[in-house]
């Protein structure tokens, strides 16, 4: 601290700088200033010997705390699922139907579902569930479900997975390669037929009597007489307004020639029971659950 | 550098002070201050307040666990944190207000700083005696059974200072009393005991060692303080005209008619910051006012009037000096600087409480769910997703019905519930999942953006909320 012998007695000490007459005082920093300037200087090397810092070749010192960030985010996400052993062992002994009736056990199903899908699913379904629109990506916000909505199947879907060869008990149906069994102009004939349908006007509205006859003879066992689908099969409802791959006339046949065959792996081998019903829950829940 | 002196030392040890005991109106008025800023601190958190049965009935409880904050009639939620801004533009305000006016009066009499240092001085000159005994213990190099013994008292009666700083901090973030068994039984959470401990720590050591270093080196405000001051600002200050030359100085010796200053030092021995006021302005000074009352003490003992440290205004000293009294106090305090201040400082004031009397009781935002914008129903219908959050700020449950106003085709259905009407919790929010549907060959189906509004009622009163929001069609 300046002290008034500093300012007025004798020769004023000062930096040398003026500005518009004004000087500035040279006064001595405060020696606990420098003292603390020490302190953080020791501290700092503690540091560096207490925690991963110097850089070597391959690695850097390990530090004698033996700390890591991998580490404390292990530690973290034990400590969370520890935190939740319980709830997840109820969750995955609960009867799934009536997970919605309890409030606690929801309300943890869909916080923890919405993060599992984040993690496994979003990739193919959308961060938002949308699916990729006509591209074979199904969206799970809409009612229009392939092999089932309600709370059992969906959970047996995302359990075995779709067309896999890695679950028996995975998800199994496959459309005929229709352009080796029928000729052009038939497929041009049902694709105008199923346009009809769903109550659109045909592309060409003289073939749609060709096609339906095509339609009977080729399509009725899985897609049902009136085109309405059979869930059992995970054949598509053809009556509706959503197209997985696409609902216009080049699409339909495009088709109905090459087929389609989409595919989701079994989850059973990579999520835990808890976390499979976590997310059927999550997806029931987005708008179009049964 | 224009020095030529050989260069000084780059640092320098503090030097001890000890400040002597004095009396007079300004230390009583800081005594009282004191004791109503402590008493507020240390009382407040035990106030109690009836809420009813749900909610705490602590006055003023920040509770950061469920995201409230209590103060005594006002409940403030997470959303309303702008109450809390504006409380701390209008104590900057206030500051400036303050500062333009009086000075540091601030640092001299409220801050937290000034006034526990002021209180561990106090402890100080209890133990250990005043001023020339403190200075005599200072300098006895030998630690002998009496300063041991001295300095150990000193040092338990801040640490206990300390620790009552401490406690008090935690009672405001739970239950006092509920606090206090669990603290006192060892049962309460670690972070309550490291902040106890922490506070008691820089309260020791901030009060008892650092003092006026935390004023002159730490604080910002010595600095910023001085573009609030002007000639105007009633500021501590020496009646250099009437105190010149002093007893002792030069020109006294050589005979020249002495002023009224003595140079006792009783201005010097009473500062807590260690200067010497009669040097005019300076960053250190904190304006206590001390040695206004210990040059007044002395002026009174010599037979000469009060004041020769006073409460003035710079402009003052023309006047002063060609023998005319001050200006009247009022007509330095009001000026457009300072009437300024008021008002933006009041105009802040009157919006918050107007705000707080505006506030609903029920409240709803909605926040339209845009990945994706729209999802095609089976049907051809378009339906929109909207999540909305419900506030029920009333001491009961309460059932709210949820409707639209808008194109006649949106229709509203709720996720998990046919009905249109959602129960809430008493002093809780909902988060509840909206649809709005149109069919496929309606006007917002096919458009782009179609305008409506939510509504809200309480099934309990029929008060009522809104909120406008969009329905985003094919085309869009």
């Amino acid at each position: 601290m300046s002290k008034k012998s500093q300012k007025f007695e004798g020769d004023p000490n000062t930096t040398g700088h003026v500005w518009d007459g004004i000087e500035e005082f040279d006064n001595p920093m405060p020696r606990w200033w420098l003292w603390t300037f020490y302190a953080c200087i020791i501290w700092g090397l503690a540091y560096t010997v207490a925690y991963p810092a110097w850089p070597l070749i391959n690695s850097a010192t390990t530090g004698l705390l033996g700390y890591t960030t991998r580490g404390e985010v292990a530690e973290a996400i034990a400590e969370v699922e520890e935190a939740n052993a319980s709830i997840n062992t109820r969750l995955a002994e609960a009867d799934l139907t009536a997970i919605a009736d309890d409030p606690e056990l929801a309300v943890y199903a869909t916080s923890a579902g919405a993060a599992v899908f984040r993690t496994w699913c979003a990739q193919c379904h959308g961060s938002g569930a949308a699916g990729v629109q006509a591209s074979g990506y199904p969206n799970l916000l809409d009612d229009d479900w392939l092999w089932g909505g309600d709370i059992e199947s969906i959970h047996t879907t995302i359990s075995h997975g779709i067309r896999n060869e890695d679950d028996p008990d995975a998800r199994y149906s496959e459309m005929p390669v229709f352009g080796e069994l029928l000729e052009k102009e038939e497929i041009a004939q049902v694709s105008n037929f199923v346009m009809t349908l769903s109550g659109r006007e045909a592309q060409d509205p003289s073939m749609v009597e060709a096609g339906a006859e095509v339609y009977e003879y080729n399509c009725v066992a899985c897609h049902g007489e009136d085109g309405a689908g059979n869930r059992d099969l995970g054949s598509p409802n053809l009556t509706d307004a959503i197209w997985l791959y696409g609902g216009s006339y080049e699409k339909l046949v495009e088709t109905v020639t090459y087929s389609r065959y989409g595919v989701m792996p079994p989850w059973t081998e990579r999520l835990s029971e808890a976390e499979i019903r976590a997310v059927s829950i999550y997806v029931h829940q987005l708008g179009g659950g049964e | 550098m224009t020095d030529s002196n050989p260069a000084p030392s780059l640092y320098k040890a503090r030097e001890p002070i000890f400040p002597r005991r004095v009396s007079g109106k300004f230390r009583n008025l800081k005594w009282v201050i004191m004791a109503v800023t402590l008493g507020i601190y240390y009382i407040t958190p035990w106030i109690r307040w009836d809420r009813g049965p749900s909610l705490p009935d602590q006055a003023v409880l920040l509770d950061l666990a469920h995201r409230r904050f209590y103060f005594f009639w006002i409940e403030i939620w997470p959303h309303e944190f702008y109450f809390v801004a504006g409380l701390l533009i209008m104590a900057g305000l206030g500051l400036f207000l303050f500062t333009s006016a009086l000075g540091r009066v601030w640092c001299g009499y409220a801050c937290p700083q000034t006034v526990w240092t002021d209180l561990f001085i106090k402890v100080e000159r209890m133990i250990e005696g005043d001023r020339n005994a403190r200075l005599r213990l200072h300098r006895q190099k030998k630690m002998d059974a009496r300063k041991l013994r001295l300095r150990l008292t000193k040092w338990f009666a801040w640490l206990l200072i300390g620790l009552a700083t401490g406690g008090a901090w935690v009672f405001y973030f739970a239950d006092a009393p509920t606090l206090l068994r669990d603290l006192v039984t060892l049962n309460a959470h670690p972070i309550a005991y490291t902040t106890m401990a922490l506070l008691t720590a820089t309260t020791f050591f901030f009060g008892g060692f650092a003092r006026e270093q935390i004023c002159i080196y730490a604080c910002p405000w010595p600095r910023i303080q001085a573009a609030m001051m002007d000639e105007d600002t009633i500021t501590v200050a020496y009646r250099e005209w009437r105190g010149e030359p002093r007893r002792h100085s030069p020109a006294a010796e050589a005979g020249a008619p002495q002023g009224d200053c003595i140079d006792c030092m009783a201005c010097v021995n009473v500062c807590p910051v260690g200067i010497d006021i009669r040097d005019g302005q300076q960053l250190e000074c904190i304006t206590c006012a001390l040695c206004i009352d210990a040059c007044d003490d002395v002026m009174a003992k010599i037979g000469k009037p009060r004041g020769l440290v006073d409460y003035i205004a710079l402009s003052d000293e023309e006047a002063e000096r060609g023998g005319k009294p001050p200006r009247n106090i009022w007509s330095h305090i009001l000026r457009p600087r300072t009437i300024m201040y008021t008002v933006l400082w009041a105009a802040v004031g009157f919006g918050l409480v107007f705000a707080l009397f505006i506030r609903p009781e029920i409240e709803m935002t909605v926040a339209a769910v845009r990945n994706p914008t729209y999802v095609t129903l089976s049907d051809g219908s378009i339906r929109n997703t909207y999540d909305v959050r419900l506030r029920n700020k009333n001491n009961d449950p309460r059932q709210f019905r949820l409707f639209l106003k808008g194109d006649p085709t949106l229709r509203l259905q709720l996720e998990g519930t046919p009905y249109q009407v959602i129960d809430v919790p008493a002093e809780a929010s909902r988060l509840q999942r909206v649809y709005v549907i149109s069919p496929g060959a309606s006007a917002p189906s096919e458009g782009d953006r179609t305008e409506f509004r939510f509504w809200l009622e309480d099934l309990t009163n029929g008060d009522r909320a809104y909120n406008d929001s969009i329905f985003n069609g094919r085309g869009s």
